[in-house]
């Protein structure tokens, strides 16, 4: 071996070496991704990560929780005063700015995943100083457009994505 | 220059090493390892058969995350690894498939040690070792078989149980006890399961020890001879590590091929019936590794002497480091051990196919007379051999019959 190491690099045999090392990596990726994949969400589960939801009945005011993705969304039917109030709010002085406009699709319609964005408990509706929702668990407020407005959650209420596929029914997913 | 066992150039490597000697027991046991220097493409299968158990649990734990050990479940389970979870088709076929040639692997290194006299002193242990392996891996391929819970799943786990109600006085008990019930029922598929991801890491266990036994007098060889000296050996690494990974590739090419092209040519379609414990399937066989001794069992027209029998067809195999009397190991000095092994070889294969077929007519016949042959050739056949077989001079070294030439 010694008497190699000087042409080491230069030698056929450390070509096929180094290929078959190569192939070798190669072989054990290939091998070990479907092993890794296997974790990622199945098919069954793809498959029910979009839900239709019907706007029609939820009645001005009224707010409706529905399961997607293991997780509870939100979908409130603002009142003119509610979609007023959020929409006046100076946004330069939010912990996280956003406009209203931002966040909704139709302003009648406010469409929210109800995970607190502290750490992950459900907050209560139509709770709180700023009447939006309230989080139980270390105390955030929400405004009525899903905005952290006081306590130690950083950013905004997380908005899914959504598409009106006729005048009262989103598509979320 | 501190003391330095690995000779590696790497600072950190030797600084671990000097703590904790993992390196250098790695290089002492798979690197500078002095291996006989003749030994040929039948002793590949050892390393083969450690690489399938390796596949086996980790293909096991991926499945594991999937499976659901209930008898409403279970089959629905298996189905929604096939068809929802990303590759399961591959990782379920690759476990399934990876059984068969665990066994493939194992029968033909056990006919590899049996031809070669590898049995003997000093490897009497080291061939112990390797029966409790076989042992485990049976029982955990037969309550892995019985986790899909399909129609096969079930009857089979019913006849196999079963058996221990042979057993005079206690069997009843003991098969309830087995059961968990008065059936194979939920309790029996929850606690095979069990036993089924437990056993593996027992086998791994046996496993080191059968290396450790190995690993103290070297591997057997062809000439089945002890190595005279340093000229008769060569380093495990990088001899037998190249031919091991060429080995390998043959092996993973003929696995690969059957797990893409014929996944379930090695199973039995009605496993994709769901079990159904008011239907007995009109013909039930186990899985291919299990027949000849499913043969040996169904050849006594007797319930305990059935199960005896079969079980004896095994334990028989402790026995053979002292059944077999002559101190030549290899067949190739033993003229009539030789013809005897391939006739016995047949015979196991006559087992075999007689085990996959029904218990009718002359298949009964042709059985018997083979189960019969099977213990003739262990209990009287061997014992008496070695004083009546003129064996052939055996060469002087291993490095002798090569250097003549």
């Amino acid at each position: 071996m010694t008497t190699n190491k000087k042409n080491k690099n230069k030698t056929r045999r450390s070509f096929i070496h180094q290929a078959s090392g190569a192939m070798g990596a190669v072989a054990v990726v290939s091998a070990g991704w479907p092993l890794v994949d296997q974790m990622n969400p199945s098919k069954d589960v793809e498959a029910l990560s979009k839900v239709e939801i019907d706007l029609a009945e939820i009645a001005e005011g009224k707010s409706k929780t529905v399961m997607w993705r293991g997780k509870p969304l939100f979908i409130k039917h603002r009142t003119d005063a509610e979609i007023k109030e959020a929409q006046k709010v100076d946004v330069s002085n939010l912990p996280h700015p956003q406009k209203d406009e931002e966040r909704v699709k139709n302003p009648k319609f406010l469409v929210l995943i109800g995970v607190c964005t502290h750490l992950g408990c459900v907050p209560a509706s139509d709770k709180g100083e700023y009447r939006g929702w309230f989080c139980p668990c270390h105390g955030s407020h929400y405004d009525t457009s899903g905005r952290i407005r006081k306590g130690p959650a950083p950013t905004n209420l997380e908005i899914p994505p959504y598409e009106f596929t006729n005048e009262n029914t989103i598509l979320v997913g | 220059m501190k003391k330095n066992n690995t000779n590696n150039s790497n600072s950190v490597l030797e600084w671990i090493d000097y703590r904790l000697p993992i390196i250098s027991l790695l290089k002492h046991s798979a690197v500078d390892y002095p291996t006989p220097k003749n030994l040929n493409y039948w002793w590949n299968f050892g390393s083969l058969a450690g690489f399938f158990l390796l596949v086996q649990i980790i293909t096991g734990i991926m499945l594991s995350m999937h499976y659901t050990a209930h008898v409403d479940h279970a089959f629905s389970s298996i189905e929604h690894i096939m068809r929802n979870v990303n590759h399961g088709w591959l990782i379920r076929y690759v476990h399934m498939n990876g059984a068969s040639f665990f066994f493939i692997v194992v029968y033909i290194h056990i006919f590899r040690g049996l031809y070669y006299g590898s049995y003997k002193a000093p490897r009497e242990l080291l061939w112990w070792l390797g029966i409790i392996i076989l042992l485990l891996m049976m029982a955990t391929a037969f309550m892995g078989y019985v986790l899909p819970w399909g129609q096969m799943s079930f009857w089979g786990a019913t006849v196999i149980t079963n058996l221990f109600s042979a057993i005079p006085i206690i069997g009843e008990g003991v098969v309830q006890w087995l059961w968990g019930g008065y059936s194979v029922d939920n309790p029996t598929l929850s606690r095979f399961y069990t036993l089924h991801f437990l056993l593996p890491f027992l086998i791994v266990g046996v496993v080191v020890l059968h290396i450790v036994a190995l690993h103290t007098h070297g591997s057997n060889n062809p000439l089945g001879i002890d190595r005279k000296g340093p000229q008769d050996s060569i380093p495990f690494h990088p001899y037998y590590t190249v031919k091991d990974f060429f080995g390998l590739g043959v092996a993973l090419t003929i696995f690969f091929f059957v797990v893409f092209f014929a996944p379930d040519y090695l199973g039995h379609p009605d496993n994709y019936v769901p079990a159904d414990p008011l239907k007995t399937p009109a013909h039930i066989v186990p899985e291919w590794y299990f027949l000849p001794f499913y043969a040996i069992l169904r050849a006594i027209p007797d319930k305990l002497g059935g199960v005896i029998a079969m079980f004896s067809a095994i334990f028989v195999l402790f026995l053979l480091p002292w059944l077999d009397t002559s101190k030549v190991r290899s067949a190739t000095f033993r003229p009539i051990y030789k013809l005897l092994f391939w006739v016995f070889l047949v015979d196991a294969i006559i087992l075999g196919w007689i085990g996959s077929k029904p218990a009718e007519g002359s298949y009964i016949l042709v059985g018997r007379i083979a189960t019969s042959y099977y213990f003739i050739h262990f209990l009287i056949i061997l014992p008496l051999l070695g004083y009546f077989e003129k064996t052939k001079p055996l060469p002087s070294s291993i490095s002798k019959p090569v250097l003549a030439e």
